[in-house]
């Protein structure tokens, strides 16, 4: 079982090849966006010319030969003798592809593609057959790790559109603190929106002698940058609004000195013992930017030592303590002086603040020109952990039903180390999660090519703008999102947008654009393809339906189910068949895929101006916050994030509509009522659910629907099992678990629950008609 | 066909054979992965009769399929003495729900006969082969045709 070392070493040539080729797009795309400087067209260059290297010592004369000629015609382009027209970014564009083909050919051992030739050929047409000089700096230039660092700044000013900025002043009250609320919390929560810089004001804080504990003697500055509305600040504070001095200011993205930046947001006195940096999950790659950041200024003076102008001895609680070790006793003259952005030390926070995507520490790092330390990992290894961590939860669950059923006392030694275990077995899932998690952004690029791909065989003329690259989704999700994705974008370019002629009927520009973005969104990544075509022309979708037989002709549908009928088998709305798109598998196997990762999809359109297709997933396909419930003795799991509120039933609540159906009143609108237990066969539908237990769900499109169950057990984290492997769909049941007594429990999918449901009803009732 | 890509080196066959109602049915050896004792299923909905549900084996989901009532016969009641045989065949596992097992047997594989063909019978069609032992009549089934397809069982 020898490897060959030459083996490993080629493959992690091919590795660095993927890394190069991806800085290769990213820095077309920004030349592509006007930044013609020498630095952008160097990595471009750069890239180019490692590839070249690496494959001349595995002798890939192919590959080679092909990065020679590009390589050369892009040296033109550096030295000046070439313009930058929008017709050499094309061919530039289509030669990365090209390269991206090559390399792949190489790393297979496939013969070399074909059809590089005409590409080169008007590359080289472009250059004017200027005489090629050979290289000379051949071997000793290959440093593709290397180079990823150096161009870093430069490249990330142009991909990163400039955040909004906010700058919130929040100064509790004691009543804030008397009413039970906790800061930090707060903090968190604020965390959560975007990249958070947090300053906390000492300033009030008087000697530890004249202290009155209850007092409330800090404030805090916090900086947020990334794409936050005022409402979504204020909804934080939505409970404290009236015991806390809260002031929220916009734009201006400027912190007062890159000094400040804490690694911790002060805890109020005595605090719990949290870890301090969970509380900021941006801002500890923050602290490093100074230093690391090139040609930035050094911080401002306030970053002299730390001093405690509060005269707090360290001889203090432990948190103090911690509070005067970082710089941020400086900060607080200032604060209080400036809430609102002060503008004198706009480049630090301009610096790193605008180029860290939002909340995302991660590629913050990977950003920062201080090579971050990294290992390759085997997914298999990954893969492996994640399982033993699944494990670890079902284990934990046994352990915690043993207990329980034992009958110690909620306060034991026991329960409290169990529940610290919880807390533990919880934090490591979490962050397993994230070793596999992975940014978007390889995705998006493929992307890239496949709109120009798609643009040129239609003859369209599309941009493609990406936003949110650097979201990170778990990396199945991602590879089973690169083909109903790969469809839909293709479906925009040749069905959603319009030709250029048409755009400029309409007043459009000519050049269409399709905007794919990626956001997480309460637990879950969104994920929009929106494209600024003539909309979707419901009058002939409905037509098509008709005619292909998949609605009645005199069916009254509203707007959105007429969108919705895109997703029928079958159906499809090109007038032509063209080579693109409309083969009749269109957005239903897309629907599928979506659905199959756990995820929704929406439409949303407006004639003239659009469609927009949103993509729901799950953050991770491993674990599931749940309800357990019990239906007919029988254990299931309900997703948590489906629920919106459980009820008791009254006589009142119900009301019979037809033989077989009841709705339920709930707060002013009727919600059809379904019996979970005679749904999923487990027995007959009941005679009468006053004094039953209803879950009240919500789907994607805004429907309701509420199901009876008999009892709710508990909320919990749950692994879960993939049924389809080994037994197939089931409709209605999204996958299973294993319960803490080892038994398996079906975890439900509501939405697809009451869409059968209701299906199965409707075909009963013709049945009994006929 | 199956029995003779499953072990078709040897020209010895080892079945393992159980009991289901009163009758002496049996497997391939090798298509066995192990055998466990009766635990509770967990029902799925929309399930075909012969779905017994799902067990949890090792962290794993296994569907358990009753294979009295996929014979055509009254279901397996479920107590401490019925086993479950964990079966594999290519990437599909599952488990046979069987009154009890009884017995290993070794045989040549000459001594295997094709079933008669008779009336469509329920059970007939997932028998590949007949022999017999000791007197015995001993069934061999066809585990292909036994198992749960996916998706056409589930809808």
């Amino acid at each position: 079982m020898a490897t060959d070392p030459m083996a490993e070493i080629r493959a992690s040539f091919f590795v660095e090849c993927e890394e190069l080729l991806e800085s290769l797009q990213d820095a077309l795309s920004d030349m592509d966006e006007g930044s013609h400087d020498n630095e952008t067209i160097n990595v471009v260059f750069r890239a180019v010319h490692s590839i070249k290297g690496g494959a001349g010592a595995f002798g890939l004369d192919a590959l080679v030969g092909f990065a020679h000629r590009y390589e050369t015609v892009m040296d033109e382009v550096r030295c000046g003798r070439m313009p930058i027209t929008p017709e050499a970014m094309k061919l530039f564009f289509q030669a990365a592809d090209l390269l991206q083909d090559q390399v792949r050919a190489a790393r297979d051992g496939a013969p070399p593609p074909d059809g590089s030739e005409p590409c080169l050929v008007a590359l080289e047409a472009l250059m004017g057959g200027a005489p090629v000089e050979e290289d000379i700096e051949e071997a000793t230039d290959f440093q593709p790790m290397g180079l990823s660092f150096d161009f870093g700044p430069a490249e990330d000013e142009g991909a990163t559109p400039a955040l909004p900025v906010w700058t919130v002043r929040f100064k509790p009250s004691a009543a804030l603190y008397a009413s039970g609320n906790e800061p930090l919390h707060l903090l968190r929560a604020l965390a959560k929106l975007g990249e958070c810089k947090t300053s906390c004001d000492l300033s009030a804080l008087p000697a530890l002698d004249t202290l009155d504990p209850e007092a409330a003697c800090l404030e805090w500055v916090v900086e947020i940058t990334g794409d936050v509305t005022d409402f979504d600040i204020r909804e934080v504070f939505d409970f404290v609004e009236d015991v806390c001095e809260l002031e929220i200011t916009s734009g201006g993205a400027d912190a007062p000195a890159g000094g400040f930046d804490l690694p911790d947001l002060a805890p109020p006195m005595g605090d719990l013992g949290a870890d301090p940096f969970a509380a900021t999950p941006g801002s500890e790659p923050m602290l490093e930017m100074p230093g690391a950041m090139p040609g930035m200024p050094a911080p401002t003076p306030v970053a002299a030592p730390p001093q405690n102008p509060s005269g707090v001895e360290m001889n203090n609680p432990p948190s103090l303590a911690d509070l005067a070790e970082t710089p941020e006793p400086t900060a607080a003259p200032i604060a209080p002086a400036e809430p609102a952005p002060a503008p004198a030390a706009s480049a630090p926070s301009t610096g790193p603040g605008a180029t860290v995507p939002k909340g995302n520490a991660a590629p913050a790092k990977e950003n920062s020109s201080e090579p971050s330390a990294t290992v390759r990992v085997d997914l298999d290894r990954i893969d492996r952990l994640v399982n033993l961590v699944g494990e670890l939860v079902i284990n934990q669950a046994m352990l915690a039903q043993s207990v329980a059923e034992a009958g110690l006392p909620p306060n034991s030694a026991v329960m409290t180390g169990l529940e610290a275990f919880m807390m533990l077995t919880r934090d490591i899932q979490d962050s397993v999660m994230m070793i596999r998690a992975q940014p978007v952004k390889p995705l998006f690029q493929r992307m890239g090519r496949i709109v120009r791909e798609a643009s040129s065989a239609v003859g369209k003329e599309v941009r493609l703008r990406t936003e949110g690259e650097a979201t990170e989704v778990d990396k199945t999700v991602i590879e089973r999102l690169a083909d109903p994705l790969t469809h839909m974008i293709r479906n925009s370019v040749d069905h959603g947008l319009e030709t250029p002629e048409k755009r400029e009927a309409a007043g459009k520009p000519r050049e269409g654009v399709i905007t794919l973005s990626a956001q997480h969104r309460s637990g879950r990544v969104v994920i929009e393809i929106t494209d600024d075509g003539a909309g979707i022309n419901r009058p002939k979708v409905r037509d098509i339906a008709i005619k292909k037989g998949l609605i009645a002709a005199e069916a009254q549908l509203s707007d959105s189910e007429i969108d919705n009928l895109l997703f029928l088998p079958g159906f499809s709305t090109a007038d032509q068949v063209s080579a693109l798109s409309g083969r009749g598998v269109g957005m239903d196997v897309v629907r599928q895929a979506i659905q199959g990762l756990g995820g929704r999809i929406t439409i949303h359109s407006e004639p003239g101006k659009g469609t927009r297709f949103s993509i729901s997933l799950p953050l991770t396909l491993a674990v599931l916050d749940g309800m357990v419930v019990n239906v007919a003795n029988e254990t299931l799991v309900v997703p948590l994030s489906s629920i919106l509120e459980t009820a008791t039933l009254t006589d009142e609540d119900i009301r019979a509509l037809g033989p077989n159906t009841n709705v339920i009143h709930v707060r002013g609108a009727f919600v059809p009522l379904y019996d979970l237990g005679a749904e999923l066969g487990y027995r007959a539908p009941m005679e009468n659910y006053a004094g039953g237990i209803v879950l009240l769900t919500a789907q994607e499109n805004g429907s309701r629907s509420a199901l009876v169950v008999d009892s709710i057990l508990e909320q919990r984290q749950v692994v879960i099992k993939g049924l389809q492997r080994s037994y197939g769909h089931i409709p209605g049941v999204a996958a299973a678990t294993i319960l803490g007594d080892g038994q398996i429990a079906l975890i439900l999918d509501p939405a697809d629950l009451v869409s059968n449901a209701s299906g199965r009803t409707r075909s009963q009732s013709f049945a009994l008609a006929g | 066909m199956e029995l003779e890509k499953s072990s078709q080196n040897s020209s010895e066959l080892e079945l393992l054979s159980f009991r289901l109602a009163d009758e002496e049915y049996s497997v391939d050896i090798m298509s066995v992965r192990e055998i466990r004792g009766w635990t509770r299923a967990t029902p799925l909905p929309h399930a075909p009769h012969h779905v017994r549900g799902v067990i949890n084996l090792r962290g794993t989901v296994l569907p358990v399929v009753d294979l009295s009532v996929r014979l055509g016969m009254e279901p397996v009641e479920g107590d401490a003495r019925n086993v479950i045989i964990v079966v594999q065949m290519g990437n599909q596992t599952a488990g046979l729900l069987v009154n009890a097992v009884s017995d290993i047997l070794a045989l040549p594989r000459t001594e295997l006969q094709p079933p008669p063909e008779l009336a469509a019978d329920a059970a007939h069609s997932f028998i590949q082969a007949l022999t017999i032992v000791d007197g015995r009549m001993i069934r061999v089934l066809d585990l292909s045709a036994v198992l749960p397809d996916d998706n056409v069982e589930a809808a």
